[in-house]
Parts: structure tokens; sequence; C-alpha cells
């Protein structure tokens, strides 16, 4: 940090949030400014603490998988799916393959409806309203699929240990390809209003900067690391329930700007449609639970896995003493270590870049706190 | 060349601009005017709870398993119980379900072995206080009756 300010004016701090729009929830920023310049950047979180690790001690194995729908509560779906395959790593159950490729089609799908909430709110923060009004509007389509299947739209709770609890309902596979064929050319649409916007550009290139070598230090993942071009996606790394069956490619960029980190996620939604199509058209039949008994005690021990979830890599890490509930639950957030990076990101930015930098981080405060 | 004209000519806004204006049309309106046109549900919706009578006789179809109390994150659930001495069965005498409390997540409706309790598609369960919120056996049964506005 430099001695001296600009003309020797004093060092201003600024406290941005816990209540402003801009950071989307109730991150609290405490900026050091200069003039308009950002010398660093503090974050202050803990707002919307839940104490969820706490409660999943104090639960049974099934009766904590509703509340992992809350912390990031735009992807609730992957939340669960993380837990779940988790809890199935202890118990050493595999989910039979027609769950696996129902749980693979309901969670691209929220991956494209974790970026579409990612590109109306960011968008929006940078002063395009349109986008907003349109993501909206494609997200029902999938949340209406979430809705008819397990009941909800928002906390899910779509899975269970061990496989489904609900069968797929009458449609489902023509609603999925429905909604594949509606999201698709709607992406072009997106791209047709910002990719090209002189605003847009000129808002978002160079601004938050963080390469490859700084995204390792932080243990950035997701889609930040991959614009920094990073060949680094869980799903091809280290395939779980059955994603080495499906073809897709990792989308990469190369200077890990934020212009390249907004690429690297509409193109990701792209991929996401594929893995989609090529999951709903051969949903094997057969059962849909594993064989789980009815009270969940696994054996002494420990397990860990992690997921791509939409932010980045999602683990769950659970110790058990081999009673009905967890003797210890840790959650990775992706959110709240890719926001570790916020400080490197803002340093030298403007006030203004400070915004479009939270907005690129793709940051949920239910999973930041938990 | 070409992307120097673009520049120019500001193509790539006026592009975005046709998206924008091409959606005035009112064929492309998708808002619902909620209270006066409802929307319908999913049939597996998770909405307001009901225990459910069986409509020849009026009678429970609970059994008093307390499994859902069980099943319950939140505790939430209270079942009240008592032995019939000439049947030799449990019967249900209350039935406490603390909606305030509830994140609607559907574990009770799977544990009950006999359909008694289900969440139903009513979701118009706000409320200025939380009087009301709790609903005991007779509320239950009754079932929600969501409130029709008229315009």
């Amino acid at each position: 940090m430099p001695d001296q300010t600009f003309l020797d004016s004093t060092e201003l701090v600024l406290n941005m949030g816990p209540q402003h729009p801009s950071t989307h929830g109730v991150l609290r920023v405490v900026l050091k400014l200069d003039g308009e310049k950002v010398l660093g950047a503090d974050c202050v979180i803990g707002y919307l603490h839940r104490g969820v690790e706490k409660i999943g001690e104090n639960r049974t194995y099934q009766q904590f998988a509703p509340y992992v729908d809350r912390m990031d509560y735009c992807a609730a779906v992957s939340n669960g799916l993380g837990y779940c395959l988790a809890v199935e790593k202890l118990l050493n159950a595999e989910a039979p393959p027609r769950a696996q490729a129902v749980r693979v089609v309901l969670t691209e799908l929220n991956r494209i409806a974790s970026h579409l909430i990612w590109l109306g709110t960011h968008a929006l923060d940078i002063g395009a309203i349109t986008p907003l009004f349109y993501v909206m509007r494609e997200r029902e389509e999938i949340l209406n699929i979430f809705e008819k299947y397990c009941g909800a739209r928002l906390t899910t709770h779509a899975f269970r240990i061990g496989g489904l609890q609900y069968e797929t309902y009458d449609g489902l596979e023509e609603d999925v390809k429905a909604a594949c064929d509606h999201v698709l050319p709607k992406i072009d649409e997106y791209e047709r209003l910002l990719t090209g916007n002189r605003i847009w550009i000129g808002r978002l290139t160079n601004v938050g900067v963080l390469n490859a070598a700084d995204c390792k230090q932080y243990g950035v993942t997701g889609p930040m690391l991959r614009a920094a071009g990073v060949k680094w996606d869980l799903r091809k790394a280290q395939p779980y329930s059955g994603y080495q069956q499906y073809e897709f490619e990792i989308p990469t960029g190369t200077n890990g700007d934020t212009y390249d980190r907004y690429l690297v996620r509409m193109e990701e939604m792209r991929q996401s449609v594929r893995i989609i199509r090529q999951a709903v058209e051969k949903i094997p039949g057969g059962p849909i639970m594993a064989k789980i008994p009815k009270v969940i005690k696994p054996p002494v021990g420990e397990a860990y896995v992690s997921i791509e979830a939409p932010k980045g890599e999602l683990g769950y890490f659970i110790v058990s003493d081999g009673s009905i509930q967890p003797y210890r639950l840790r959650v990775r957030p992706p959110s709240f270590v890719n926001l570790q990076a916020l400080d490197q990101m803002t340093r030298g930015a403007l006030v203004a870049d400070v915004v479009a930098i939270i907005g690129t981080l793709d940051i949920v405060l239910g999973e930041v706190d938990r | 060349m070409r992307k120097f004209l673009r520049t120019i000519f500001l193509i790539d806004l006026i592009e975005g601009l046709r998206v924008t204006f091409h959606y005035q049309r009112p064929k492309y309106i998708v808002t619902e005017q909620y209270p006066a046109q409802r929307p319908k549900v999913a049939e597996r919706y998770r909405g307001a709870p009901r225990l459910n009578i069986n409509p020849d006789n009026g009678e429970t179809l609970c059994i008093a398993c307390n499994l859902c109390a069980l099943a319950c994150p939140e505790n939430l659930i209270v079942v009240g119980a008592e032995r019939n001495e000439q049947t030799r069965r449990k019967e249900l005498t209350t039935f406490i379900y603390d909606t305030s409390r509830c994140m609607f997540c559907g574990l009770c409706e799977d544990a009950c072995p006999v359909d008694a309790l289900e969440l139903t598609q009513d979701f118009e369960m706000a409320g200025y206080n939380r009087d009301g919120q709790i609903l005991d056996r007779q509320m239950l049964e009754e079932g929600p009756r969501p409130k029709q506005y008229k315009y």
C-alpha cells in the first residue's frame, strides 16, 4: 500500500454495505480510498450467520438435507447433491444409475438457473437493467420443472441420501428438452445485448484481474479459475454421479478479467445445455433408491466429497462417530473462498469497479456466512 | 475495417436495442397479475399442511404412530395419542403443527405410512402476526381455506 496519497489528501474509509444493493446480500466491505481510487478492501461477513454446521451436528443425516439448500439458495440442487454424495461415501453406497442421470439433469438445470441469476444481477449492477427481466423469464421455465418434480422452486430438497425420493413425473423429459430449446437461443440473445456493447466492454475489460497463480494461491475455483486460463473442472477431474459419460468442454478465458469471466459463464451455460440433452436422452430404467437403511448410522470414519457447483468447488467433510448424527460437518463453500480474493482484485481499481468485481465473484451471502 | 465500421455506427448497440424493442410486443408479456390471476402450482407442491380424514365416515386417517414428529428436523409436530381400551388401539387425541417454524421440506409427508399428513397446494400462509400460525387438529383436518379476493 502506498505511503502517500494523491495530493497528500487524507485516506478515506468508506463502508460499503451491509445495506448496499450491489453487495448481493448483507456483505460489508470497508474500503480504503484515495479519492476515487481503492487502496484496499476489508470484508466484514457474518450478518447472515445461522450456524449451519452446528445445526448439522444436532440433526440426523436425513434431517440435515433440507438445511444445505439454504446455504447457496441460487443453487440448492447442487448443494443437496454434494451432501448426499458425501453421506453416500461414508456409507459406501452409490445411487442407482437412474437416480444418477436424473441428478445430473437437475443439477445442470440448476447451474443454468444460477448463472442466469448471476448474469441478471451482475448486469444490473453495472447499469444494464434489461437482462434482469429476461433472465427471470428463462429461470421460470427451469424453476417450473423443479416445482413439478419435487414440489418446491428454490429450496428444493430434491435428492435424498441413496438416490431420489420422487419418481420423475410424466413429461419430465419433454419439459427438460423444451426448457433447453428455450434457453439456448436466449443465451445468444443476452450476448447480443451485452457482449459487443461498448459500455459493457469498457466497464469489464481489465477490471479485477486475477491471474492463474493468484487464483491457485487463494484457492479460487470455478468459473473464476477457468477465466484465468486453468482447465480445471471437477466434473472432468474427478467425475461424480456419472459425469464421465457425458461429452462437454471446459470453457477457459485468457486474461482472467471480469469480461473473461462473463464469457466463461455464458459458455458454461451452453455446455450445461449440452450435458442435459445427453443425459435426458438416456435416463436408464430401474430403481431410484439404493439399499439404504431407514436409520442411517454410518461406520466410524470421515469423508470429503467435492463437486463442481455453479460457483466453484463445493465440498462437504463429514466425520462420523457411528451415531445417527454427524460428529462434525464442515462445508467448503465456493463463495466464501472466492470472496477472499476481493482485496487483491480491488487494489488500484475505482469505486465503481468494486461493484463490478463483487458482481463477478458471484457470491451468495447465505453461503459465505452459513 | 469491418470491426471499425461496427464501432463507428454502433452496430452492437443497435442490435441490443432491437432485442429490447422486440419484447415490447404484448404477445411477449409474461407478468402474472397475481391476486386477480392465480398461479396454478404443481401437484407435488409443498404448502400448507392438512390432516386427511376418511371421507366415508369422517374419522381421521392418522394412526398416531409419531413418525412425522420423529422425522421433522425442527421438532414442530406434537402428536397426542391415547390407548382405546376396547379396541386396544392407539387413537389420536391432539395434533399440533407449528407452521411458523416449518420449512416445508416434506420429510413428515414422506414419513407418514398412511398418507394422513399431506402438504397441500395452498401457499398463501402469510400473516401479520404469529396468531393462527400454530395449527391444532381441528384446523388441520379442515385444511387450508385460501382467501378469495374480489375485483
